[in-house]
């Protein structure tokens, strides 16, 4: 195994138990924001498809990576803005109450 | 020079993960959620910002038409989904991650195989994984969206042979990998592996129906982050590989608390095809036999029951949120403090489509944090309730999950409305919920039943109640 999947592995490992702790204690009110806001950050993948897409050569590698920047995009700005959306209410709730 | 860019973008990447596990720790609680949210908004603008400033990318017109095309279809998607189409938008969205995350991994698949280099063992399974992941959760979440969008119908779709013929086509997807392994550079085996991922994910949502798609949605979240750490190893990114673990875990958590709720196992949720009407036919009736009598009254009446009662507490459910009737119910419960009634709302934690679901709803009707009771606060005051109003809730309140062991739905824990001294339920028809089940609660002596959209109901209440 090249070094850079073996580090790739134990910064998987770890961060998936990161994930866990972080999570674990979450009052059920919050659940569909949680999800709404972990899935605005699976739109990580727009790194990637920065990465495929920022090549100078335009080819079908790019194109896809471009269309990816495109879907990524749309999960990321509607994923937070959402989540936003959503948790502006309990603020609102929050000061009458 | 380069060797300075390259461990600034490394720390950047370092600051962004930072900020996402702070940001889903805020998320956790009520008081910081929204500050929460925010600061992972912040390391994704970090994250991207760094990559921008990677040496391989060059390509900046093009990118930044990607960026704002994306960012503006985000924008307008956000501000148009109405609150009780969460459900559905989130699935949508994580199907556009996944589909990303595949894209990524399947571009990288061209460019390698066309360096004309023989390709790593490592990176051709990464590939592969992020192609599998990433096109289950594209095609799985784009089902459950039409599903949940009433697009298509929503219960369980089985046909014969089916597990076998999954089998069988999984069993064919590891020999396409074993071959791409071998022979890393054919396209038209590479295309076919793709082709089954994604008929695969639809074939993972197809059994699954009703209550349980949000279960779906939640674990598809937790997929679509793992496609992202696939397209991670892909491209040997750290960033990628923590974000998509830590959606990954968080998906999972997700899913397990959903299954408890409703007092079920993952896999039982996955392949037992729950809700069809094979299933359930029999079952249903079992509980019913005896009485039938329906007792219903109407608004003047109902009004009168609630406005001199000393407490009510109300039982909202997917009825009130498709109804849009969350407002109403709140002017209802306005004009019933007015006349000294204690009104408190009983949240069960699956009512509506996912877990705080009906939080929001009553949350966007301004209605005050302290009235809302999870399940276990609310069900020991059922004893001294006067009056339980289930508005729009089928399955959480049905008896039948306490006593009746051979209904599908023995054994979830229910709101004990039926311990009210009376309890009134609006709902449109007698149809069955979500699970196919039929509610015995409806037959009950003290049941009385108002028949109507919760919206039109809940506003003659308001209008009949103001008159007393």
């Amino acid at each position: 195994m090249t070094d850079a999947l073996l580090t790739g592995i134990v910064v998987f490992v770890l961060a998936t138990f990161i994930g866990f702790e972080v999570i674990n204690k979450i009052p059920p009110t919050l659940h569909t924001p949680l999800m709404s806001g972990s899935n605005a950050v699976s739109g990580i993948a727009v790194v990637g498809a920065l990465l495929v897409a920022g090549d100078n050569h335009t080819n079908v590698a790019t194109f896809l990576g471009l269309v990816a920047v495109v879907l990524a995009m749309i999960n990321v700005v509607g994923g937070f803005l959402v989540t936003d959306r959503m948790l502006q209410m309990f603020k609102k709730k929050e000061v009458k109450a | 020079m380069n060797e300075i860019l390259h461990s600034s973008i490394e720390l950047s990447y370092l600051v962004a993960s930072a900020l996402f596990i702070i940001g889903l720790k805020k998320l956790g609680s009520p008081a910081t959620a929204r500050q929460g949210n925010a600061w992972a908004a912040v390391g994704m603008l970090v994250a991207v910002v760094a990559t921008l400033l990677h040496q391989g990318v060059l390509n900046y017109s093009m990118i930044a038409v990607g960026l704002a095309i994306g960012s503006v279809i985000g924008v307008v998607m956000a501000q148009q989904v109405e609150m009780t189409a969460m459900p559905q938008m989130v699935g949508l969205l994580n199907g556009f991650g996944g589909a990303a995350s595949a894209l990524v991994a399947g571009a990288e698949f061209w460019r390698v195989s066309h360096l004309g280099e023989p390709i790593p063992l490592s990176e051709t399974i990464t590939i592969i994984l992020g192609v599998l992941i990433g096109g289950i959760t594209l095609t799985g979440s784009l089902l459950a969206f039409v599903k949940l969008q009433g697009l298509i119908s929503g219960s369980p779709i089985t046909f014969p042979f089916q597990q076998p013929f999954n089998l069988t086509l999984l069993a064919t997807f590891l020999i396409g990998s074993a071959w791409i392994i071998s022979e890393p550079t054919n396209q038209p085996v590479f295309l076919s592996l793709v082709g089954i991922s994604l008929v695969l994910g639809v074939l993972f949502v197809l059994p699954i129906g009703g209550a349980d798609t949000p279960v779906v949605i939640s674990l598809l979240n937790s997929f679509s982050g793992l496609a992202a750490s696939a397209a991670g190893f892909v491209l040997n990114n750290n960033m990628l590989i923590i974000a998509g673990a830590l959606v990954g875990s968080s998906g999972i958590i997700l899913t397990e608390i959903m299954c408890k709720a409703m007092n079920r196992s993952l896999t039982n949720v996955l392949f037992s095809a729950f809700g069809s009407s094979k299933t359930t036919s029999g079952d249903g009736k079992a509980g019913a036999i005896g009485d039938r009598t329906l007792h219903t009254i109407d608004t003047e009446e109902g009004a009168m029951m609630l406005g001199y009662a000393k407490s009510v507490v109300i039982v909202p459910g997917y009825g009130m949120a498709v109804a849009q009737a969350q407002h109403a119910v709140r002017e209802l419960a306005d004009q019933l403090e007015r006349l000294g009634v204690e009104v408190k709302y009983a949240i069960h934690p699956v009512a509506g489509r996912m877990p705080g679901h009906m939080n929001v709803l009553l949350a966007e009707a301004n209605v005050p944090y302290p009235q809302l009771y999870d399940m276990d606060d609310i069900n020991p005051e059922f004893d001294r309730t006067d009056v339980a109003l289930v508005i729009g809730a089928n399955d959480v309140v049905n008896p039948a999950a306490r006593h009746n062991t051979s209904s599908p739905i023995y054994g979830m824990p229910i709101l004990e409305v039926d311990k009210a001294h009376h309890t009134i339920v609006i709902k449109r028809g007698m149809n069955a919920g979500f699970s196919g089940v039929e509610n015995e609660l409806f037959y009950h002596d003290k049941t009385l039943m108002m028949f109507g959209s919760a919206k039109e109901v809940v506003t003659q209440l308001v209008s009949a109640v103001k008159e007393l």
